[in-house]
């Protein structure tokens, strides 16, 4: 019982990968790749489903896979082409199919009328006629199945009863006569094995027709020559016996005849299994043995010898063509991974220590201990990133949930909608992923209700009235960027400031360029939905996306071009427990920023820095003024704000492509270090984002660039003279 | 030694309870995950009977068959195929291909046993 049940769970296991399998089929094939390979996966992934349902008896899942399966050989077949509108059909059937693996998994059920009006379209597409066709057909296959399980009916008659006093064994008498061809040893049955079978259903008195077989010389091992005359008597009707047959039927010459009850047939059965078994034994043991092909038998018959001849052969090819090797994976516990990964990470930090050290002791650059300082450290880099390259994974486990969602979305809003998926191979670490999947639902979802036009708009601007969502991902530069673009109206800048200002997010008077508008649906408590619907509403904005993707550590951004649509991209680490940081001292403490961050540095000169009321100052770069952040001052080490003319500043960008200018007093170096969570171990600490053990073993605190850049932007927000501009 | 038996199925559910079955009935049991798989693992064993699905991606049944027909080795084996199209047309086409017999998914354990005593002549 607990080893059916594990059975299951494989089962259920396995019929996520198969509808995993089966949506990205479906939109290969939407994608116009239609070959017989794509066609076939999707096929077997319902067929598997189906399969496996049947072994529960999950009748529910095993009826409409089955529709949808014979829809689907079809279109293998070449029957019926793949156009579009089938294609819809089909992924919403494979929907359904989900619904249905998931209900029969959790205990829910699935909407009946749904199913119906799905599984009657798909029969619609195979067979022409309604759900009817398919209906019978899973009825004619239930039968099959039934007589696949040998229940042979027992006949009882008047007569049988009458006789059974006088002999046990009465019944029906069948005169068989079995003359097994030569494909029937080549397919490896077995004369004996049949007559046994025969013999099982009651008496059998079986004879030997040698009259056929020829001289030794002229035999050929792998010809038929025998034919067996039986004669049973038995209970069982004459299906039970033809069904003796079942896998030899188009193999042999088999007539069966009931013929009149013998009047005494006290026939020794074992004797004559014994007989049987021997008559057969060498024209079927022969066969089996033909490999070593006997020297007479293969002089003496020339297509014997021809046929010999090739085997080799073909078996050879076949060796060579089988020499592929499989590709291994095996399944290892998530937290075993994180505890090297851990443990690695406490390897980098002892390596740094170490180093530390051997500064310290003195010694030379080019001395034994410092070469092997640095193969070491190397080798902790290649471990490091062997560790992180076993919990990536390729974004594609979040992607193929989402045109599922597009569907649905679609729907609901009354839009036409082709989402289109690019990368899904690309790899990042598994929580990212985890964590990915919230914030990308809600920005397709925005996308298609907020993004796309209806239909008739989009016909009256000259677009066709399908909308395009494009969700793709990429490495770039030590992160992953994920972007959702539709090639709706744009943002229409002129209501978002409406709704910014009348919501009270900025003064009424504030200039703002066209990017620092299209930021604003980032700001907490702004909706553009005049009224919310259920789709994009659920009071989850734009806000919670942005702030779901910075705890991740990464960054949102949207360029929007009226008419054309709308882009948003997320930047994400690669990981989340590594990172490359510029150590940087601030107020006699050291600090880590985010190499990612930083688009330069530089040092300030008097005459480029300039006050603009209060602490505000901005510093002029290449002919554009950037805020200048003062960090020592903004994380409260110090009051009074900083000389610039000393010090260095960071130029770096924050998630919207503001730039601002970090003031730090003095850069300590670049260098990869181990993330460790501040919230986790003490508590969050506005302005930082974690924290990191150095070599000398003390803790620097990870800068978070963005809020850093905010605070010190709310400073300026204070000041009412000021707009917002960043 | 006991009785092998080959399985060979792309899906794992089915390989687990064929595996049930059969390991509960006694035999020794070998797996394969598709054709081209399943031929690999005959270079090294040599069951007393194989039991093939049709459908796997990389090699199918059918090719399976006719590839295990062609070895010297193995050509003499009873291959039964699992199947739950119990259509003539599959049947017939698994025999043309060399299947000894079938067996209609989803399937019970007392069949699976009668029909391998059925190709094979041998109890676990």
């Amino acid at each position: 019982m607990d080893a059916m049940a594990a059975i299951k769970q494989t089962f259920f296991q396995e019929c996520e990968e198969q509808l995993a399998e089966l949506e990205s089929g479906l939109l290969a094939i939407e994608g116009g790749q239609s070959d017989l390979e794509t066609i076939n996966a999707v096929f077997r992934a319902v067929h598997s489903v189906k399969g496996g349902a049947g072994a529960f008896h999950l009748d529910d899942l095993v009826g409409f896979a089955h529709i949808f399966e014979t829809t689907l050989d079809h279109v293998r077949g070449g029957k019926l082409a793949p156009t579009p509108e089938l294609l819809k059909t089909m992924l919403r059937s494979a929907d359904v199919l989900a619904d249905l693996v998931r209900a029969a998994r959790d205990g829910g059920t699935v909407e009946e009328g749904r199913k119906k009006a799905l599984a009657d379209e798909l029969a619609r597409w195979s067979g022409g006629s309604g759900g009817a066709p398919a209906a019978e057909e899973a009825a004619a296959e239930e039968e099959d199945s039934l007589a696949g399980l040998n229940f042979v009916p027992i006949q009882i008659t008047e007569d049988d009863v009458d006789f059974s006093g006088a002999a046990p064994d009465a019944g029906n008498t069948f005169k068989v006569s079995f003359k097994p061809h030569r494909a029937l040893y080549a397919k490896a049955n077995d004369a004996t094995l049949i007559l046994r079978e025969l013999s099982s259903l009651g008496t059998a008195e079986i004879v030997c027709d040698e009259s056929q077989l020829p001289k030794l010389g002229e035999l050929d091992p792998e010809e038929a020559y025998l034919i067996w005359n039986i004669t049973l008597n038995t209970e069982k009707d004459e299906q039970a016996v033809r069904e003796v047959f079942e896998f030899v039927d188009t193999d042999c010459d088999l007539t069966v005849e009931k013929a009149d009850p013998p009047g005494a047939a006290d026939v020794d059965i074992a004797a004559l299994i014994r007989q049987a078994t021997e008559a057969a034994a060498p024209a079927e043991a022969e066969p089996a043995a033909a490999a070593p092909a006997p020297t007479p038998a293969a002089a003496s018959a020339p297509a014997n010898a021809a046929a010999s001849g090739d085997h080799p052969a073909a078996g050879g090819k076949g060796d060579a063509g089988i020499a592929v090797t499989a590709q291994t994976t095996i399944r290892v516990d998530l937290d075993r991974v994180d505890r090297l990964a851990d443990l690695v990470g406490e390897l980098v930090i002892n390596q740094a220590m170490l180093a530390q050290r051997i500064t310290e002791g003195n010694h030379g650059k080019a001395s034994s201990a410092s070469v092997a300082l640095d193969e070491l450290e190397q080798l902790t880099r290649e471990i490091q990133e062997s560790v992180m390259a076993i919990r990536a994974q390729p974004v594609k486990s979040v992607f193929q949930r989402m045109p599922r969602l597009a569907r649905e979305v679609a729907t609901l809003t009354g839009k036409s909608v082709r989402l289109i998926m690019d990368g899904e191979g690309t790899e990042v670490d598994k929580t990212v992923i985890e964590r990915l999947a919230d914030p990308l639902t809600h920005m397709i979802r925005n996308a298609i209700d907020h993004g796309l036009e209806s239909p008739e708009k989009r016909r009256a601007a000259g677009k066709s009235e399908e909308g395009t969502v494009r969700l793709s991902a990429m490495h770039r530069s030590g992160r992953i960027v994920i972007e959702v673009a539709d090639d709706g109206a744009g943002i229409n800048r002129a209501r978002v400031k409406q709704i910014a200002i009348d919501k009270g997010l900025i003064p009424a008077d504030a200039q703002l360029t066209d990017d620092e508008v299209d930021n604003l649906i980032f700001l907490p408590g702004f909706s553009t939905a005049s009224t919310v619907s259920n789709i994009s509403g659920r009071g989850v904005g734009m806000d919670v996306v942005k702030r779901s993707v910075q705890a991740l550590g990464g960054r949102i951004s949207i360029t929007s071009v009226p008419g054309k649509g709308s882009t948003f991209a997320m930047s994400l680490p690669l990981t989340l427990a590594v990172l490359d940081g510029m150590v940087v001292t601030v107020a006699d403490q050291t600090l880590v920023v985010p190499l990612t961050a930083i688009v330069e540095t530089l040092q300030p000169k008097q005459a480029d820095v300039h006050g603009m009321g209060g602490d505000s100052r901005v510093i002029a770069i290449r002919d554009r003024f950037v805020p200048l952040v003062d960090v020592g001052q903004v994380l409260s080490y110090r009051y009074e704000a900083a000389d610039p003319m000393t010090r260095v500043a960071l130029l770096v960008e924050t998630e919207g492509g503001a730039r601002n200018a970090l003031l730090v007093d003095a850069i300590q170096g670049q260098r990869q270090v181990v993330i460790k969570s501040l919230e986790a171990n003490y508590g969050r600490v506005p302005g930082i984002a974690g924290a990191t053990i150095l070599g000398d073993g003390r803790v620097a605190l990870i800068v978070d660039v963005d809020a850093v850049v905010a605070d010190a932007r709310g400073d300026v927000y204070r000041d009412p003279g000021l707009a917002m501009a960043s | 030694m006991s009785t092998t038996i080959l399985t060979v199925d792309d899906s794992r559910t089915m390989r687990d309870m064929l595996m049930l079955a059969l390991t509960d009935a006694g035999y020794r049991v070998v797996q394969a995950e598709d054709g081209v798989h399943g031929l690999e693992v005959l270079r090294n064993e040599m069951p007393q009977v194989v039991i093939t699905d049709i459908n796997m991606p990389r090699m199918d049944g059918f090719g399976f068959i006719e590839n295990v027909r062609k070895s010297d080795k193995h050509r003499a084996v009873p291959i039964l195929v699992l199947t739950t199209e119990s259509d003539a047309e599959k049947k017939d086409r698994a025999r043309r291909a060399g299947a000894t017999g079938w067996i209609v998914k989803p399937f019970d354990p007392v069949k699976l046993v009668n029909a391998i005593r059925r190709v094979s002549g041998v109890a676990a």
